[in-house]
């Protein structure tokens, strides 16, 4: 029993860290709920960057993102509403929204999320 | 699936787990050799996200350009953020709110929690956290605000809740085990569980 539940938690381990588009920045978002709907290619969203001059408290508040990728609702009317992205890429603080390929830098057909470090390497994947 | 189970199953097997971890960090290091380059960071055109067509890719900066000059780690973004803020190389802003000042409050005490099993103990350094976020960011949709209340546990780490949620996405992966499991038992660090002083 605890032989088998070893070798499936190796196999798993094993596949999980082989299997990821291992390649991508850690960290890096993709913001593709509408973007590619809409005719424009996927939203990648580098936390490094960012992380480099501000603090997580900047955009992870009541009024900026939610800290769970896919449960924001961003489109382009808020971010010129200097809502979301918009509270920085505003002209003032960082380049404005009229940049459109700044942000939508994707490969077509990227599906939204973070790639987790976690996500695939724990019991509670299995 | 059963959670003591699972607990049980930490207790008694972590030395496998990080064993088969540092087989699989092995594996991936041999797959990444056989790659292009060995360099720490993939270049934007070939890290699978960007549009190696598309007009952006000439504009952003590359992670090695970034990057680079930062104190160094082996995992993550290859990069110690703590240290990086500590020695002054980099200091992030808190610009949305100029009236109260450029930095998040300071929360000071250092957390021992100590489950008793056979990993060292793990100190949660309030301070560095509050380096970079908001004591909303935690508390208290995540942690209570009661040492010994938020019934932390690894397994929800690694599912990416509690810390997992931003170590395993931004912040240093809980792969690195001994930066949070970082006091022995019985060291000269070792407190009882609690609030503990900085050691
Ligand atoms: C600061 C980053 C940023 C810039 C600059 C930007 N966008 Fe966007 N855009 C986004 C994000 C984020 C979304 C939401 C992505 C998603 O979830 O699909 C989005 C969504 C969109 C959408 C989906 C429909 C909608 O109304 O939101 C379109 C179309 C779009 N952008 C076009 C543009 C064009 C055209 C430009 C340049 C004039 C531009 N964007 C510049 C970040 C940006
Ligand atoms: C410039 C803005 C910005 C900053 C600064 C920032 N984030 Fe984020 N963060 C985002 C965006 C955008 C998302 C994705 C939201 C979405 O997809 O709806 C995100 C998502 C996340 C997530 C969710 C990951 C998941 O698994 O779902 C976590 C955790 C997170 N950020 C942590 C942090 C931490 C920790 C810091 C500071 C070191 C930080 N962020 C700094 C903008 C930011
Ligand atoms: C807290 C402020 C802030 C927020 C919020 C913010 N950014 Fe930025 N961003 C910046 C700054 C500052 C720069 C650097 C501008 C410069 O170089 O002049 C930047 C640069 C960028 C870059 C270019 C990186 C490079 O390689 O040069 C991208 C892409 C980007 N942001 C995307 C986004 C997206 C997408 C969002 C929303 C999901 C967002 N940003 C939200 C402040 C912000
Ligand atoms: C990264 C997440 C995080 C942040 C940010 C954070 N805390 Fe905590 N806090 C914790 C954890 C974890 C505990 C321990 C909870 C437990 O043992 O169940 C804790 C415990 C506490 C406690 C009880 C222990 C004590 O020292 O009395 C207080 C009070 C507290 N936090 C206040 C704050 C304040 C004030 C801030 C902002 C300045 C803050 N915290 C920021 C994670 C955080
Ligand atoms: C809201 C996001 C968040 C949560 C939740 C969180 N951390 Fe962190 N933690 C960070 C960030 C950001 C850093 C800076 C280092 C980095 O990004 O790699 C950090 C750094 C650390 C460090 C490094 C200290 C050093 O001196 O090198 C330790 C240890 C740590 N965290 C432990 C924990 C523990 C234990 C928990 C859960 C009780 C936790 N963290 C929860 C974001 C978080
Ligand atoms: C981000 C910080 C962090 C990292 C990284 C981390 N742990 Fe933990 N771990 C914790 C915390 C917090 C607890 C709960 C401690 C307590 O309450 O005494 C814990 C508890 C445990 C326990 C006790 C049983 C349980 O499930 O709660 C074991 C065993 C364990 N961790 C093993 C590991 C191993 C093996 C690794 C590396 C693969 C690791 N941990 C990495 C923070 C971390």
């Amino acid at each position: 029993m605890c032989i088998i539940k070893r070798w499936l938690i190796a196999l798993a381990l094993g596949m999980a860290l082989l299997a990821p588009a291992a390649h991508a920045e850690y960290g890096d978002v993709v913001l593709n709920k509408i973007a590619e709907k809409n005719g424009m290619r996927p939203v990648i969203f580098p936390h490094w960057f960012h992380r480099l001059r501000f603090t997580c408290g900047n955009c992870h508040n009541e009024n900026g993102f939610k800290m769970k990728a896919g449960s924001n609702n961003v489109n382009m009317g808020e971010i010129i509403d200097g809502k979301f992205c918009g509270m920085c890429h505003n002209n003032q603080i960082a380049w404005g929204p009229e940049r459109c390929d700044m942000c939508h830098s994707g490969k077509p057909g990227l599906s939204g999320g973070i790639l987790r470090g976690n996500e695939t390497l724990g019991p509670g994947s299995m | 699936m059963n959670a003591l189970i699972v607990k049980r199953f930490y207790m008694n097997n972590w030395f496998f787990v990080r064993w088969v971890l540092g087989l699989a960090a092995f594996m991936m290091l041999l797959a990444d050799a056989s790659g292009a380059a060995a360099n720490a960071w993939a270049p934007l055109a070939k890290d699978d996200l960007h549009d190696p067509k598309g007009p952006g890719i000439t504009l952003l900066q590359e992670p090695s350009e970034g990057l680079g000059t930062l104190p160094r780690d082996k995992v993550g973004n290859m990069v110690n953020w703590v240290q990086a803020v500590s020695k002054g190389v980099i200091s992030p802003l808190r610009v949305q709110n100029p009236s109260m000042g450029n930095l998040p409050p300071m929360q000071e005490p250092e957390i021992m929690m100590d489950k008793k099993g056979s990993m060292n103990m793990v100190l949660f350094p309030h301070k560095v956290h509050t380096m970079w976020l908001e004591c909303s960011n935690c508390h208290p949709a995540i942690f209570e605000t009661k040492v010994g209340a938020s019934n932390i546990m690894m397994e929800k780490i690694l599912n990416g809740e509690q810390c997992g949620l931003c170590h395993g996405a931004v912040a240093f992966p809980p792969t690195d085990c001994n930066r949070c499991h970082s006091v022995p038992h019985g060291s000269q660090n070792a407190k009882p569980a609690g609030k503990a002083a900085r050691p």
